[in-house]
Protein backbone atom coordinates (compact mmCIF):
# COMPACT_ATOMS: atom_id res chain seq x y z
CA UNK A 1 0.00 0.00 0.00
CA UNK A 2 2.84 2.45 0.88
CA UNK A 3 4.69 1.78 -2.31
CA UNK A 4 1.24 2.56 -4.45
CA UNK A 5 0.80 5.44 -2.20
CA UNK A 6 4.14 6.86 -2.57
CA UNK A 7 3.31 6.05 -6.94
CA UNK A 8 0.47 7.90 -6.89
CA UNK A 9 2.00 10.58 -5.40
CA UNK A 10 4.76 10.79 -7.36
CA UNK A 11 2.43 11.33 -10.34
CA UNK A 12 0.73 14.32 -9.30
CA UNK A 13 -0.29 15.95 -12.63
CA UNK A 14 1.94 19.49 -11.67
CA UNK A 15 4.43 19.28 -8.35
CA UNK A 16 6.45 22.43 -7.80
CA UNK A 17 9.00 22.62 -5.29
CA UNK A 18 10.59 26.75 -4.60
CA UNK A 19 10.09 27.13 -8.22
CA UNK A 20 11.43 30.78 -8.65
CA UNK A 21 12.10 32.46 -11.89
CA UNK A 22 14.38 35.67 -12.44
CA UNK A 23 14.43 37.31 -15.56
CA UNK A 24 18.12 38.79 -16.02
CA UNK A 25 18.34 42.01 -18.39
CA UNK A 26 20.76 44.48 -18.05
CA UNK A 27 18.26 47.76 -16.94
CA UNK A 28 17.77 45.26 -13.60
CA UNK A 29 16.60 41.74 -12.67
CA UNK A 30 12.90 41.52 -12.47
CA UNK A 31 11.65 38.68 -9.86
CA UNK A 32 8.60 37.08 -11.52
CA UNK A 33 8.37 34.20 -9.86
CA UNK A 34 9.59 34.01 -6.03
CA UNK A 35 9.14 30.37 -5.02
CA UNK A 36 5.88 28.42 -5.78
CA UNK A 37 4.97 25.40 -4.21
CA UNK A 38 2.04 23.65 -6.24
CA UNK A 39 0.41 20.61 -6.26
CA UNK A 40 -2.66 19.89 -9.13
CA UNK A 41 -3.84 16.29 -8.69
CA UNK A 42 -4.61 14.21 -12.00
CA UNK A 43 -8.14 14.95 -13.46
CA UNK A 44 -8.31 18.31 -11.60
CA UNK A 45 -9.57 21.71 -12.82
CA UNK A 46 -7.14 23.63 -11.88
CA UNK A 47 -6.92 27.80 -11.42
CA UNK A 48 -3.92 30.00 -11.28
CA UNK A 49 -5.36 33.21 -10.40
CA UNK A 50 -4.08 36.94 -10.04
CA UNK A 51 -3.67 40.23 -11.72
CA UNK A 52 -1.30 41.89 -14.30
CA UNK A 53 2.43 40.61 -14.04
CA UNK A 54 1.73 38.51 -10.92
CA UNK A 55 3.44 35.82 -12.97
CA UNK A 56 1.05 33.66 -14.14
CA UNK A 57 2.64 33.08 -17.51
CA UNK A 58 5.95 32.73 -16.33
CA UNK A 59 5.15 29.82 -14.22
CA UNK A 60 2.86 28.42 -16.74
CA UNK A 61 6.13 28.75 -19.24
CA UNK A 62 8.44 27.20 -16.62
CA UNK A 63 5.94 23.98 -16.34
CA UNK A 64 5.86 23.85 -20.47
CA UNK A 65 9.48 23.72 -20.78
CA UNK A 66 9.14 27.04 -22.63
CA UNK A 67 10.73 28.88 -19.77
CA UNK A 68 13.82 27.99 -17.83
CA UNK A 69 13.64 28.27 -14.39
CA UNK A 70 16.04 29.89 -12.35
CA UNK A 71 15.31 28.07 -8.50
CA UNK A 72 13.27 25.06 -7.65
CA UNK A 73 12.17 22.38 -9.68
CA UNK A 74 9.35 21.26 -11.33
CA UNK A 75 7.73 17.63 -12.17
CA UNK A 76 5.13 17.31 -14.29
CA UNK A 77 3.37 13.30 -14.47
CA UNK A 78 7.04 12.68 -12.61
CA UNK A 79 8.73 14.25 -15.11
CA UNK A 80 11.53 16.75 -14.38
CA UNK A 81 10.38 19.68 -16.60
CA UNK A 82 14.57 20.57 -17.02
CA UNK A 83 16.18 17.15 -17.23
CA UNK A 84 13.58 16.10 -19.01
CA UNK A 85 11.82 18.39 -21.36
CA UNK A 86 11.16 16.03 -24.07
CA UNK A 87 8.68 13.99 -21.79
CA UNK A 88 7.06 16.59 -20.47
CA UNK A 89 6.35 17.73 -24.17
CA UNK A 90 5.02 14.60 -24.98
CA UNK A 91 2.43 14.92 -22.34
CA UNK A 92 1.17 18.40 -22.63
CA UNK A 93 -1.00 20.55 -24.71
CA UNK A 94 -0.23 24.02 -24.39
CA UNK A 95 -2.41 27.20 -25.00
CA UNK A 96 -0.61 30.95 -24.87
CA UNK A 97 -1.47 33.52 -24.02
CA UNK A 98 -0.77 34.66 -27.39
CA UNK A 99 -2.37 33.43 -30.71
CA UNK A 100 0.74 31.37 -32.11
CA UNK A 101 -0.98 29.24 -34.53
CA UNK A 102 0.99 29.01 -37.58
CA UNK A 103 0.12 31.85 -39.77
CA UNK A 104 1.55 29.74 -43.40
CA UNK A 105 -0.82 27.02 -42.85
CA UNK A 106 -4.72 26.88 -42.51
CA UNK A 107 -6.81 25.92 -39.93
CA UNK A 108 -7.21 22.37 -40.77
CA UNK A 109 -2.98 22.09 -41.71
CA UNK A 110 -2.23 23.61 -38.15
CA UNK A 111 -3.98 20.82 -36.47
CA UNK A 112 -3.03 17.84 -38.74
CA UNK A 113 0.87 18.60 -38.46
CA UNK A 114 0.43 19.58 -34.65
CA UNK A 115 -0.49 15.91 -34.66
CA UNK A 116 2.17 15.06 -36.85
CA UNK A 117 4.89 16.14 -34.58
CA UNK A 118 3.47 14.41 -31.76
CA UNK A 119 3.99 11.21 -34.47
CA UNK A 120 0.42 10.29 -35.30
CA UNK A 121 0.24 9.07 -39.13
CA UNK A 122 -0.59 10.93 -41.66
CA UNK A 123 -4.26 9.08 -41.69
CA UNK A 124 -4.72 9.37 -37.91
CA UNK A 125 -3.80 13.04 -37.92
CA UNK A 126 -6.63 13.42 -40.46
CA UNK A 127 -9.21 11.69 -38.95
CA UNK A 128 -7.95 13.40 -35.26
CA UNK A 129 -8.36 16.95 -36.93
CA UNK A 130 -11.52 15.95 -38.25
CA UNK A 131 -13.16 15.13 -35.20
CA UNK A 132 -12.21 18.03 -33.56
CA UNK A 133 -12.92 20.48 -35.85
CA UNK A 134 -16.47 19.15 -35.27
CA UNK A 135 -16.34 19.59 -31.88
CA UNK A 136 -14.98 23.07 -31.75
CA UNK A 137 -17.73 24.23 -34.24
CA UNK A 138 -14.72 25.17 -36.87
CA UNK A 139 -15.64 22.49 -39.95
CA UNK A 140 -16.85 25.95 -41.74
CA UNK A 141 -13.27 27.02 -41.47
CA UNK A 142 -11.07 24.35 -41.86
CA UNK A 143 -9.77 25.95 -45.00
CA UNK A 144 -9.39 29.25 -43.55
CA UNK A 145 -5.91 30.51 -43.15
CA UNK A 146 -4.86 32.04 -39.40
CA UNK A 147 -5.14 35.42 -40.29
CA UNK A 148 -8.68 35.41 -41.58
CA UNK A 149 -10.20 34.38 -38.23
CA UNK A 150 -11.61 36.22 -35.34
CA UNK A 151 -10.46 36.27 -31.85
CA UNK A 152 -12.91 33.61 -31.06
CA UNK A 153 -11.90 31.58 -33.38
CA UNK A 154 -8.41 31.26 -33.49
CA UNK A 155 -8.63 30.89 -29.50
CA UNK A 156 -10.81 27.36 -30.57
CA UNK A 157 -8.32 26.37 -32.67
CA UNK A 158 -5.66 26.78 -30.37
CA UNK A 159 -7.18 24.47 -28.00
CA UNK A 160 -8.17 22.03 -30.78
CA UNK A 161 -4.41 21.61 -31.39
CA UNK A 162 -3.24 21.33 -28.03
CA UNK A 163 -6.09 18.30 -28.03
CA UNK A 164 -4.59 16.92 -30.85
CA UNK A 165 -2.12 14.42 -29.38
CA UNK A 166 -4.70 13.37 -26.17
CA UNK A 167 -2.24 15.20 -23.79
CA UNK A 168 -2.45 13.87 -20.44
CA UNK A 169 -2.60 17.66 -19.27
CA UNK A 170 -3.83 20.79 -20.65
CA UNK A 171 -3.07 23.93 -19.85
CA UNK A 172 -4.58 27.24 -21.06
CA UNK A 173 -3.11 30.53 -20.25
CA UNK A 174 -6.03 33.02 -20.18
CA UNK A 175 -7.74 31.37 -22.98
CA UNK A 176 -11.07 33.96 -22.26
CA UNK A 177 -8.75 37.53 -22.56
CA UNK A 178 -10.20 39.84 -25.03
CA UNK A 179 -13.00 37.51 -26.00
CA UNK A 180 -16.55 38.54 -25.82
CA UNK A 181 -18.85 37.03 -23.30
CA UNK A 182 -21.41 34.95 -25.10
CA UNK A 183 -18.14 33.33 -26.74
CA UNK A 184 -16.63 33.05 -23.09
CA UNK A 185 -19.34 31.00 -21.87
CA UNK A 186 -19.27 28.95 -24.66
CA UNK A 187 -15.48 28.34 -24.10
CA UNK A 188 -16.95 27.54 -20.62
CA UNK A 189 -19.32 24.94 -21.60
CA UNK A 190 -16.39 23.10 -23.90
CA UNK A 191 -13.35 23.08 -21.04
CA UNK A 192 -16.33 21.75 -18.57
CA UNK A 193 -17.16 19.00 -21.11
CA UNK A 194 -13.45 18.06 -21.19
CA UNK A 195 -13.16 18.02 -17.47
CA UNK A 196 -15.85 15.89 -17.21
CA UNK A 197 -14.24 13.13 -19.62
CA UNK A 198 -11.32 13.28 -17.57
CA UNK A 199 -9.32 15.96 -18.93
CA UNK A 200 -6.68 17.49 -16.38
CA UNK A 201 -6.58 21.42 -16.84
CA UNK A 202 -4.61 24.20 -15.60
CA UNK A 203 -5.37 27.23 -16.71
CA UNK A 204 -4.69 31.28 -15.61
CA UNK A 205 -6.82 33.77 -15.29
CA UNK A 206 -7.45 37.48 -14.33
CA UNK A 207 -11.11 37.00 -13.96
CA UNK A 208 -12.56 35.81 -10.71
CA UNK A 209 -15.87 34.95 -11.93
CA UNK A 210 -13.85 32.46 -14.56
CA UNK A 211 -11.75 30.83 -11.33
CA UNK A 212 -15.24 30.32 -9.73
CA UNK A 213 -17.24 29.06 -12.48
CA UNK A 214 -14.83 26.27 -13.84
CA UNK A 215 -12.02 25.27 -11.05
CA UNK A 216 -12.23 22.77 -8.54
CA UNK A 217 -8.84 24.77 -6.58
CA UNK A 218 -7.44 27.39 -7.08
CA UNK A 219 -4.15 29.20 -6.65
CA UNK A 220 -4.20 32.86 -5.98
CA UNK A 221 -0.41 34.61 -6.88
CA UNK A 222 0.01 37.93 -7.06
CA UNK A 223 3.97 39.73 -7.16
CA UNK A 224 5.24 36.02 -7.67
CA UNK A 225 4.05 34.91 -4.62
CA UNK A 226 1.56 32.50 -3.82
CA UNK A 227 -1.07 34.05 -1.70
CA UNK A 228 -3.55 31.20 -0.82
CA UNK A 229 -4.43 28.03 -2.33
CA UNK A 230 -7.39 25.58 -1.69
CA UNK A 231 -11.10 24.84 -3.64
CA UNK A 232 -12.86 28.23 -3.87
CA UNK A 233 -15.06 27.32 -0.66
CA UNK A 234 -12.70 26.68 1.33
CA UNK A 235 -10.90 29.76 0.78
CA UNK A 236 -13.41 32.09 1.55
CA UNK A 237 -13.91 29.98 4.99
CA UNK A 238 -10.05 30.36 5.43
CA UNK A 239 -9.81 34.02 4.60
CA UNK A 240 -12.96 34.97 6.27
CA UNK A 241 -14.20 37.72 4.72
CA UNK A 242 -17.80 37.05 3.95
CA UNK A 243 -19.93 39.86 2.22
CA UNK A 244 -18.29 43.36 1.22
CA UNK A 245 -20.42 46.09 2.02
CA UNK A 246 -18.64 49.77 1.05
CA UNK A 247 -20.05 53.05 1.53
CA UNK A 248 -18.83 56.39 0.28
CA UNK A 249 -19.55 59.18 2.01
CA UNK A 250 -19.24 63.26 0.74
CA UNK A 251 -16.00 63.62 3.51
CA UNK A 252 -13.50 61.74 4.93
CA UNK A 253 -15.13 58.32 6.30
CA UNK A 254 -13.09 58.23 9.55
CA UNK A 255 -15.15 59.11 12.10
CA UNK A 256 -17.72 56.45 10.84
CA UNK A 257 -15.28 53.68 11.33
CA UNK A 258 -15.12 54.35 15.22
CA UNK A 259 -18.69 53.35 15.26
CA UNK A 260 -18.59 50.01 13.53
CA UNK A 261 -14.89 48.70 14.64
CA UNK A 262 -15.34 45.88 16.79
CA UNK A 263 -19.57 45.21 15.83
CA UNK A 264 -20.26 41.71 16.05
CA UNK A 265 -20.08 39.99 12.59
CA UNK A 266 -17.44 42.57 11.93
CA UNK A 267 -14.22 40.63 10.74
CA UNK A 268 -12.26 43.76 9.09
CA UNK A 269 -12.84 47.90 8.35
CA UNK A 270 -10.80 49.83 6.03
CA UNK A 271 -11.06 53.22 4.74
CA UNK A 272 -9.58 54.47 1.64
CA UNK A 273 -10.86 58.63 2.22
CA UNK A 274 -14.27 59.30 1.94
CA UNK A 275 -14.83 55.08 1.66
CA UNK A 276 -15.39 52.82 4.49
CA UNK A 277 -15.05 49.12 3.12
CA UNK A 278 -16.00 46.21 5.87
CA UNK A 279 -15.80 42.47 5.95
CA UNK A 280 -18.84 40.72 7.48
CA UNK A 281 -20.28 37.75 8.19
CA UNK A 282 -23.82 38.26 7.93
CA UNK A 283 -24.93 42.08 6.20
CA UNK A 284 -27.73 42.54 7.57
CA UNK A 285 -28.28 46.12 9.35
CA UNK A 286 -24.61 47.05 8.75
CA UNK A 287 -25.67 49.32 5.85
CA UNK A 288 -28.59 51.15 7.98
CA UNK A 289 -25.98 51.47 10.76
CA UNK A 290 -23.19 53.51 8.23
CA UNK A 291 -25.70 55.48 7.22
CA UNK A 292 -26.74 56.23 10.87
CA UNK A 293 -23.31 56.56 11.77
CA UNK A 294 -22.75 59.07 9.03
CA UNK A 295 -25.57 60.70 9.19
CA UNK A 296 -24.34 61.37 13.03
CA UNK A 297 -21.28 63.07 12.38
CA UNK A 298 -22.93 64.93 9.92
CA UNK A 299 -22.19 62.48 6.89
CA UNK A 300 -24.02 62.04 3.68
CA UNK A 301 -24.14 58.83 1.66
CA UNK A 302 -23.15 59.33 -2.12
CA UNK A 303 -22.40 55.58 -2.91
CA UNK A 304 -22.89 52.13 -1.37
CA UNK A 305 -22.63 48.63 -2.60
CA UNK A 306 -22.62 45.13 -0.96
CA UNK A 307 -20.92 42.37 -2.65
CA UNK A 308 -21.49 38.82 -1.72
CA UNK A 309 -19.18 36.56 -0.32
CA UNK A 310 -16.55 35.56 -3.89
CA UNK A 311 -13.23 35.05 -4.65
CA UNK A 312 -13.07 38.98 -5.23
CA UNK A 313 -13.41 39.29 -1.59
CA UNK A 314 -10.98 37.10 -0.88
CA UNK A 315 -8.34 38.69 -3.04
CA UNK A 316 -9.33 41.98 -1.59
CA UNK A 317 -8.45 40.53 1.75
CA UNK A 318 -5.52 38.77 0.84
CA UNK A 319 -3.76 41.38 -0.84
CA UNK A 320 -5.61 44.72 0.75
CA UNK A 321 -6.02 45.74 -3.15
CA UNK A 322 -8.86 46.07 -5.01
CA UNK A 323 -8.95 43.59 -8.25
CA UNK A 324 -9.59 44.80 -11.07
CA UNK A 325 -9.35 43.27 -14.60
CA UNK B 1 -6.74 9.24 -21.92
CA UNK B 2 -3.99 7.89 -23.45
CA UNK B 3 -0.76 9.38 -24.83
CA UNK B 4 1.08 9.27 -27.53
CA UNK B 5 4.27 7.96 -26.39
CA UNK B 6 5.99 6.46 -29.37
CA UNK B 7 6.94 9.83 -30.86
CA UNK B 8 10.75 9.72 -31.59
CA UNK B 9 12.53 12.82 -32.33
CA UNK B 10 12.63 12.17 -35.72
CA UNK B 11 9.41 11.75 -36.51
CA UNK B 12 9.25 15.18 -35.46
CA UNK B 13 11.57 16.43 -37.20
CA UNK B 14 10.18 14.67 -40.14
CA UNK B 15 6.85 16.18 -39.55
CA UNK B 16 8.55 19.31 -39.32
CA UNK B 17 10.20 19.07 -42.95
CA UNK B 18 6.79 17.88 -44.28
CA UNK B 19 5.41 21.04 -42.78
CA UNK B 20 7.91 23.51 -44.58
CA UNK B 21 7.56 21.28 -47.37
CA UNK B 22 3.81 22.15 -47.64
CA UNK B 23 4.45 25.79 -47.12
CA UNK B 24 6.95 25.81 -50.16
CA UNK B 25 4.52 24.13 -52.11
CA UNK B 26 1.90 26.69 -51.66
CA UNK B 27 4.79 29.84 -52.59
CA UNK B 28 6.01 27.89 -55.40
CA UNK B 29 5.43 30.70 -57.41
CA UNK B 30 6.84 33.57 -55.01
CA UNK B 31 9.97 30.84 -54.08
CA UNK B 32 10.52 30.81 -58.03
CA UNK B 33 10.36 34.00 -58.62
CA UNK B 34 12.41 34.83 -56.17
CA UNK B 35 14.88 32.42 -57.07
CA UNK B 36 15.14 33.36 -60.92
CA UNK B 37 14.52 36.65 -61.35
CA UNK B 38 18.47 38.45 -60.23
CA UNK B 39 20.31 34.97 -61.94
CA UNK B 40 18.11 34.99 -64.92
CA UNK B 41 18.89 38.96 -65.47
CA UNK B 42 22.57 39.09 -64.54
CA UNK B 43 22.88 36.49 -67.21
CA UNK B 44 20.77 37.87 -69.69
CA UNK B 45 22.60 40.92 -69.31
CA UNK B 46 26.43 39.89 -68.68
CA UNK B 47 26.82 36.89 -70.90
CA UNK B 48 23.88 37.82 -73.74
CA UNK B 49 23.62 42.12 -74.04
CA UNK B 50 27.03 42.74 -72.79
CA UNK B 51 29.07 40.63 -75.09
CA UNK B 52 26.74 41.34 -78.05
CA UNK B 53 27.55 45.29 -77.40
CA UNK B 54 31.11 44.09 -76.56
CA UNK B 55 31.32 42.96 -80.72
CA UNK B 56 31.56 39.34 -79.35
CA UNK B 57 34.99 39.13 -78.00
CA UNK B 58 35.86 42.11 -76.17
CA UNK B 59 33.47 42.19 -72.87
CA UNK B 60 33.91 40.18 -70.00
CA UNK B 61 36.62 37.84 -71.05
CA UNK B 62 38.36 36.20 -67.80
CA UNK B 63 41.40 34.01 -67.82
CA UNK B 64 40.61 33.61 -71.61
CA UNK B 65 37.22 32.02 -71.05
CA UNK B 66 33.94 33.26 -71.84
CA UNK B 67 32.29 35.54 -69.21
CA UNK B 68 29.54 32.84 -69.53
CA UNK B 69 31.88 30.18 -67.93
CA UNK B 70 32.77 32.54 -64.53
CA UNK B 71 28.87 32.89 -63.94
CA UNK B 72 27.65 29.53 -64.35
CA UNK B 73 29.46 28.46 -60.77
CA UNK B 74 29.27 31.72 -59.42
CA UNK B 75 25.79 32.03 -59.96
CA UNK B 76 24.45 28.85 -59.09
CA UNK B 77 26.88 29.34 -55.10
CA UNK B 78 25.63 32.80 -55.01
CA UNK B 79 21.52 30.97 -55.62
CA UNK B 80 21.92 28.67 -53.39
CA UNK B 81 23.88 31.14 -50.52
CA UNK B 82 20.76 33.40 -50.75
CA UNK B 83 18.27 31.25 -50.81
CA UNK B 84 19.36 28.87 -47.79
CA UNK B 85 20.08 32.15 -45.53
CA UNK B 86 16.67 33.89 -46.46
CA UNK B 87 14.25 30.52 -46.01
CA UNK B 88 16.18 30.17 -42.29
CA UNK B 89 16.26 34.07 -41.30
CA UNK B 90 13.00 35.14 -42.78
CA UNK B 91 10.48 32.77 -41.16
CA UNK B 92 12.65 32.58 -37.80
CA UNK B 93 12.54 36.12 -37.77
CA UNK B 94 8.68 36.62 -38.03
CA UNK B 95 8.46 33.06 -35.55
CA UNK B 96 10.39 35.31 -32.76
CA UNK B 97 8.87 38.61 -33.03
CA UNK B 98 4.87 37.84 -34.20
CA UNK B 99 3.16 36.47 -30.88
CA UNK B 100 6.26 34.36 -30.27
CA UNK B 101 5.49 31.87 -32.81
CA UNK B 102 8.22 29.94 -32.35
CA UNK B 103 6.67 28.48 -29.22
CA UNK B 104 4.48 26.72 -31.24
CA UNK B 105 7.08 24.48 -32.77
CA UNK B 106 9.27 24.50 -29.42
CA UNK B 107 6.53 22.11 -27.72
CA UNK B 108 6.85 19.64 -30.09
CA UNK B 109 8.10 16.63 -28.51
CA UNK B 110 11.58 16.68 -29.32
CA UNK B 111 15.04 18.41 -28.02
CA UNK B 112 15.25 22.30 -28.74
CA UNK B 113 18.73 21.67 -30.85
CA UNK B 114 16.88 18.89 -33.18
CA UNK B 115 14.26 21.85 -33.83
CA UNK B 116 17.11 24.18 -35.14
CA UNK B 117 19.08 21.39 -36.99
CA UNK B 118 14.92 21.08 -39.18
CA UNK B 119 15.32 24.82 -39.98
CA UNK B 120 18.67 24.21 -41.57
CA UNK B 121 17.91 20.87 -43.13
CA UNK B 122 14.76 22.36 -44.64
CA UNK B 123 16.87 25.96 -45.89
CA UNK B 124 19.54 23.25 -47.36
CA UNK B 125 16.83 21.94 -48.94
CA UNK B 126 15.40 24.80 -50.27
CA UNK B 127 18.87 25.82 -51.56
CA UNK B 128 19.57 22.86 -53.78
CA UNK B 129 16.46 23.44 -55.18
CA UNK B 130 17.66 26.99 -55.61
CA UNK B 131 20.49 25.96 -57.88
CA UNK B 132 18.87 22.81 -59.93
CA UNK B 133 16.44 25.46 -60.79
CA UNK B 134 18.96 28.29 -61.14
CA UNK B 135 21.25 25.89 -63.38
CA UNK B 136 19.79 25.51 -66.60
CA UNK B 137 18.96 29.43 -67.05
CA UNK B 138 22.51 30.20 -66.34
CA UNK B 139 23.76 27.22 -68.72
CA UNK B 140 20.81 27.96 -71.21
CA UNK B 141 21.38 31.89 -71.53
CA UNK B 142 24.15 32.96 -73.23
CA UNK B 143 25.02 34.74 -76.76
CA UNK B 144 25.60 32.00 -79.16
CA UNK B 145 29.69 32.18 -79.93
CA UNK B 146 29.74 32.07 -76.24
CA UNK B 147 28.65 29.44 -74.51
CA UNK B 148 30.03 28.05 -70.86
CA UNK B 149 32.62 25.55 -71.02
CA UNK B 150 30.88 23.20 -68.78
CA UNK B 151 32.58 19.64 -67.61
CA UNK B 152 29.85 17.60 -65.79
CA UNK B 153 32.63 14.76 -64.98
CA UNK B 154 33.41 15.53 -61.85
CA UNK B 155 30.05 15.02 -60.58
CA UNK B 156 31.21 13.53 -57.21
CA UNK B 157 32.85 16.67 -56.00
CA UNK B 158 30.02 18.38 -57.52
CA UNK B 159 27.38 17.14 -55.07
CA UNK B 160 29.76 17.51 -52.29
CA UNK B 161 30.15 21.07 -52.63
CA UNK B 162 26.56 21.71 -53.40
CA UNK B 163 25.50 19.78 -50.28
CA UNK B 164 27.95 21.04 -47.92
CA UNK B 165 27.51 24.72 -49.20
CA UNK B 166 23.68 24.71 -48.76
CA UNK B 167 23.70 23.30 -45.54
CA UNK B 168 26.39 26.20 -44.76
CA UNK B 169 24.20 28.76 -45.96
CA UNK B 170 21.38 27.25 -44.16
CA UNK B 171 23.32 27.34 -40.63
CA UNK B 172 24.44 30.86 -41.38
CA UNK B 173 20.57 32.26 -41.66
CA UNK B 174 19.96 30.26 -38.49
CA UNK B 175 22.86 31.72 -37.08
CA UNK B 176 21.72 35.77 -38.20
CA UNK B 177 18.15 34.73 -37.65
CA UNK B 178 18.86 34.42 -33.82
CA UNK B 179 21.43 37.07 -33.58
CA UNK B 180 19.75 40.32 -35.21
CA UNK B 181 16.36 41.35 -34.89
CA UNK B 182 13.64 42.18 -37.17
CA UNK B 183 13.49 45.59 -36.91
CA UNK B 184 17.19 45.57 -38.61
CA UNK B 185 16.12 42.74 -40.82
CA UNK B 186 16.90 45.58 -43.84
CA UNK B 187 20.27 46.55 -42.73
CA UNK B 188 20.69 42.88 -42.71
CA UNK B 189 19.94 41.75 -46.54
CA UNK B 190 21.64 45.06 -47.65
CA UNK B 191 24.72 44.87 -45.17
CA UNK B 192 25.06 41.14 -45.91
CA UNK B 193 23.90 40.22 -49.04
CA UNK B 194 25.90 42.93 -50.98
CA UNK B 195 29.18 42.13 -49.81
CA UNK B 196 28.95 38.74 -49.92
CA UNK B 197 27.83 38.32 -53.12
CA UNK B 198 29.93 41.47 -54.31
CA UNK B 199 33.16 39.96 -52.97
CA UNK B 200 32.26 36.58 -53.14
CA UNK B 201 34.13 34.86 -56.25
CA UNK B 202 31.35 35.00 -58.07
CA UNK B 203 31.84 37.12 -61.18
CA UNK B 204 35.63 36.53 -61.16
CA UNK B 205 37.59 33.58 -60.01
CA UNK B 206 39.77 33.28 -56.98
CA UNK B 207 42.83 33.68 -58.52
CA UNK B 208 41.75 36.49 -60.77
CA UNK B 209 42.31 38.48 -57.84
CA UNK B 210 46.09 38.10 -57.93
CA UNK B 211 46.36 42.08 -59.34
CA UNK B 212 45.08 43.21 -56.15
CA UNK B 213 46.57 40.97 -53.31
CA UNK B 214 45.16 42.29 -50.37
CA UNK B 215 42.23 42.08 -51.45
CA UNK B 216 42.81 38.41 -52.57
CA UNK B 217 43.50 37.66 -48.49
CA UNK B 218 40.37 39.92 -47.73
CA UNK B 219 38.44 37.83 -49.31
CA UNK B 220 38.97 34.72 -47.85
CA UNK B 221 36.85 35.50 -44.44
CA UNK B 222 33.79 35.15 -46.79
CA UNK B 223 32.48 31.87 -47.16
CA UNK B 224 30.65 31.99 -50.23
CA UNK B 225 34.26 32.25 -51.89
CA UNK B 226 34.77 28.99 -51.03
CA UNK B 227 31.54 27.65 -52.55
CA UNK B 228 31.88 29.59 -55.76
CA UNK B 229 35.79 28.24 -56.18
CA UNK B 230 34.38 24.25 -55.08
CA UNK B 231 31.92 24.72 -57.90
CA UNK B 232 34.44 26.25 -60.01
CA UNK B 233 36.98 23.17 -59.89
CA UNK B 234 34.10 20.89 -60.29
CA UNK B 235 32.03 22.46 -63.33
CA UNK B 236 34.62 24.23 -64.94
CA UNK B 237 37.86 22.68 -64.06
CA UNK B 238 39.78 24.51 -67.33
CA UNK B 239 39.39 28.09 -64.96
CA UNK B 240 41.94 28.63 -62.57
CA UNK B 241 40.87 27.93 -59.27
CA UNK B 242 41.51 27.47 -55.64
CA UNK B 243 43.08 24.23 -54.55
CA UNK B 244 40.79 21.36 -54.06
CA UNK B 245 42.07 20.40 -50.19
CA UNK B 246 41.74 24.17 -48.82
CA UNK B 247 38.23 24.78 -50.35
CA UNK B 248 36.86 21.29 -48.90
CA UNK B 249 38.71 22.05 -45.79
CA UNK B 250 37.33 25.47 -45.41
CA UNK B 251 33.49 24.48 -46.15
CA UNK B 252 33.61 20.72 -44.28
CA UNK B 253 35.26 22.92 -41.30
CA UNK B 254 33.17 26.02 -41.76
CA UNK B 255 29.74 23.99 -42.01
CA UNK B 256 30.55 22.28 -39.08
CA UNK B 257 31.67 25.46 -37.00
CA UNK B 258 28.28 27.25 -38.26
CA UNK B 259 25.79 24.45 -37.67
CA UNK B 260 27.17 24.28 -33.97
CA UNK B 261 27.02 27.72 -33.20
CA UNK B 262 23.53 28.26 -34.82
CA UNK B 263 22.29 25.44 -33.01
CA UNK B 264 23.61 27.11 -30.03
CA UNK B 265 22.51 30.55 -30.91
CA UNK B 266 19.05 28.89 -31.19
CA UNK B 267 18.98 27.18 -28.01
CA UNK B 268 19.73 30.58 -25.99
CA UNK B 269 17.79 32.42 -28.29
CA UNK B 270 14.29 30.85 -27.77
CA UNK B 271 14.33 29.64 -23.94
CA UNK B 272 13.56 32.67 -21.56
N1 LIG C 1 10.86 37.77 -21.20
C1 LIG C 1 10.82 38.58 -20.13
N2 LIG C 1 11.88 39.33 -19.80
C2 LIG C 1 11.86 40.14 -18.71
N3 LIG C 1 10.84 40.26 -17.87
C3 LIG C 1 9.73 39.53 -18.14
C4 LIG C 1 9.67 38.66 -19.28
N4 LIG C 1 8.45 38.07 -19.28
C5 LIG C 1 7.79 38.55 -18.20
N5 LIG C 1 8.55 39.42 -17.51
C6 LIG C 1 8.18 40.12 -16.26
O1 LIG C 1 7.85 39.14 -15.30
C7 LIG C 1 6.72 39.53 -14.55
C8 LIG C 1 5.64 38.47 -14.64
O2 LIG C 1 5.17 38.41 -15.96
P1 LIG C 1 4.11 37.34 -16.45
O3 LIG C 1 3.99 37.50 -17.92
O4 LIG C 1 4.50 36.01 -15.95
O5 LIG C 1 2.79 37.84 -15.71
P2 LIG C 1 1.29 37.39 -15.92
O6 LIG C 1 0.77 37.04 -14.58
O7 LIG C 1 1.18 36.37 -16.98
O8 LIG C 1 0.61 38.76 -16.40
P3 LIG C 1 -0.56 39.02 -17.47
O9 LIG C 1 -1.85 38.82 -16.74
O10 LIG C 1 -0.36 40.44 -17.84
O11 LIG C 1 -0.38 38.09 -18.61
C9 LIG C 1 6.30 40.88 -15.09
O12 LIG C 1 6.83 41.87 -14.24
C10 LIG C 1 6.94 40.96 -16.44
O13 LIG C 1 7.28 42.28 -16.76
MG1 LIG D 1 0.27 36.28 -18.79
Amino acid sequence: MAVLAAAAGSDAAVRTVGLAKTYRSAHGDVLAVRGLDLEVARGEFFGLLGPNGAGKSTTIGMLTTLVKPTGGSARLVGHDVVTEPVAVKRRIGVVSQNNTLDRQLTVRENLEFRGRFFGLSGRAAVRRAQELLDLFDLGGRAKAMVYELSGGQARRVMIGRALMHRPDLLFLDEPTAAIDPQTRINLWDTLRGLHEQGQTIVLTTHYMEEAETLCERVAVVDDGRLLACGTVAGLKDEVGPGTLVSVTFDGPADPVAAAVRGRAGVDRVEVRGATIRLFVRSAQNVVGDLVLAGVAVGLTVRDSATVPPSLENVFLALTGRDYRE
Amino acid sequence: MTTLKQATPVHTFLAMLARDVRVLRREMFTFLSRTLMQPLFFVFVFAYVMPRIGGGDGFGRVAGVSFATVLVPGMLSTTMFISGLMAVTVPLMMELSYNNEIEDRLLAPAPVWLLGLAKISSGAVQALIGALVVFPVVYFVHESAQPPQIDLTDWPLLTVVLVVSSVLSAGLGLLMGTMLDIRKSNVLFSLVTVPLTMLGCVYYPWAALQSTQWLQIAVLVNPLVYSSEGLRTALTPAMPHMPTWSFLLVLLGGTTGVVWLALQSFARKVRR
